[in-house]
C-alpha cells in the first residue's frame, strides 16, 4: 500500500518535472519559458520529495524530514533565479532598443 | 536582551533548521543547534540595513497554507498552458503599485507571485513601489492586479505591520 503510495507521488512528481522541461523547450521566448521551471517544477519536486519521505520514513529509522527542508530551499531560490533571469531578459532587449519598461 | 538578541525569529528558524538537518532531539543538538543559532545573527545582523518587524508572526500560517494550495493550482494551470497550443497565450508585462514598504515583505511577495499562477516577478523599480510582472496569460490585467492585491498583498501588509 505504502509502496503504491510513493509510486503515485513519484509519478506524480516526474510528470510535473516533465511538463517544465517541455515548457522550458516549446514555449517561444524566454519570458514565457520561465513560467515552466518556476512553476511546474516546483510541484515536481514536491511530488518525489514526498515520495522520498514516504520510502524513507518506512526504513524503521525514525521520520525523514530532510525533504522539509529541501523543499524550502528549492521554493526560496527558484524565485531568485527566475527573476534575474528575467532581469536579464529586460536589460538586453533594452539594449537592442526593444523598450519594454 | 537586544544585543545578546538582535533577531529572534531568525534565531528560532536557524535552530530549526539545524535540528530538521540533524534530525534529532538529542541533547546534544539541541544545545549546539541552539548555539548556533545564537551567534550567527550577531554576525550577519549587521546585512541588514532595516531591521523587519513582523508585527503578527502566527499569521503567516495561513498565508503559507493559501500559498501551498495555490502552488498546487498554479502547477495545473501551467501545465495546461504550456500543453495547450502555444499561438493562444496572451503573455504581457503588468505594472503592479506596491502598497508594502518592508523590504522583507516586498521580497516574500515577489517570491509568491513566481510560484504562482502565470506569473513570474521580473523587475522591481528603484523605488520599491512598482513591481514589473510577467504573465502567461492575460485574460484582464485589473481582474489580476486586484487579485494579486487582495490575496497576497494584504496579508503580508498585516504581517508586517506596514
Amino acid at each position: 500500500m505504502l509502496e503504491m503510495l510513493t509510486a503515485l507521488f513519484l509519478l506524480i512528481g516526474a510528470a510535473f518535472a516533465l511538463i517544465g522541461s517541455v515548457g522550458l523547450a516549446r514555449l517561444p521566448d524566454l519570458f514565457m519559458r520561465l513560467h515552466g521551471p518556476t512553476k511546474a517544477t516546483t510541484l515536481g519536486i514536491g511530488g518525489i520529495l514526498i515520495a522520498s519521505i514516504l520510502h524513507f520514513s518506512d526504513q524503521g529509522q525514525g521520520v525523514s524530514l530532510h525533504e522539509i527542508l529541501i523543499t524550502l530551499f528549492v521554493f526560496t531560490t527558484a524565485p531568485i533565479s527566475a527573476y534575474l533571469v528575467a532581469r536579464t531578459g529586460l536589460h538586453l532587449d533594452a539594449r537592442n532598443g526593444d523598450n519594454v519598461d | 536582551m537586544k544585543r545578546w538578541l538582535p533577531q529572534p525569529l531568525t534565531s528560532g528558524c536557524l535552530w530549526l533548521v539545524w535540528l530538521l538537518l540533524a534530525q534529532s532531539l538529542t541533547p546534544g543538538h539541541l544545545l549546539l543547534g541552539g548555539l548556533l543559532a545564537l551567534v550567527l545573527p550577531l554576525f550577519t545582523v549587521r546585512f541588514w540595513p532595516d531591521r523587519p518587524r513582523v508585527r503578527r508572526p502566527l499569521l503567516l500560517l495561513p498565508y503559507l497554507a493559501v500559498l501551498l494550495w495555490d502552488i498546487t493550482l498554479a502547477n495545473l494551470v501551467a501545465a495546461r498552458l504550456i500543453l495547450g497550443p502555444a499561438r493562444r497565450l496572451r503573455p504581457a508585462f503588468i505594472r503592479l503599485p506596491l502598497d508594502l514598504r518592508s523590504e522583507l515583505a516586498i521580497v516574500l511577495l515577489t517570491h509568491t507571485i513566481s510560484l504562482t499562477p502565470g506569473t513570474v516577478a521580473a523587475h522591481l523599480s528603484p523605488d520599491q513601489r512598482v513591481l514589473l510582472i510577467h504573465a502567461l496569460d492575460v485574460d484582464d490585467e485589473a481582474a489580476l492586479i486586484a487579485r494579486i492585491k487582495q490575496r497576497y498583498e494584504q496579508p503580508l501588509k498585516e504581517i508586517f505591520a506596514c
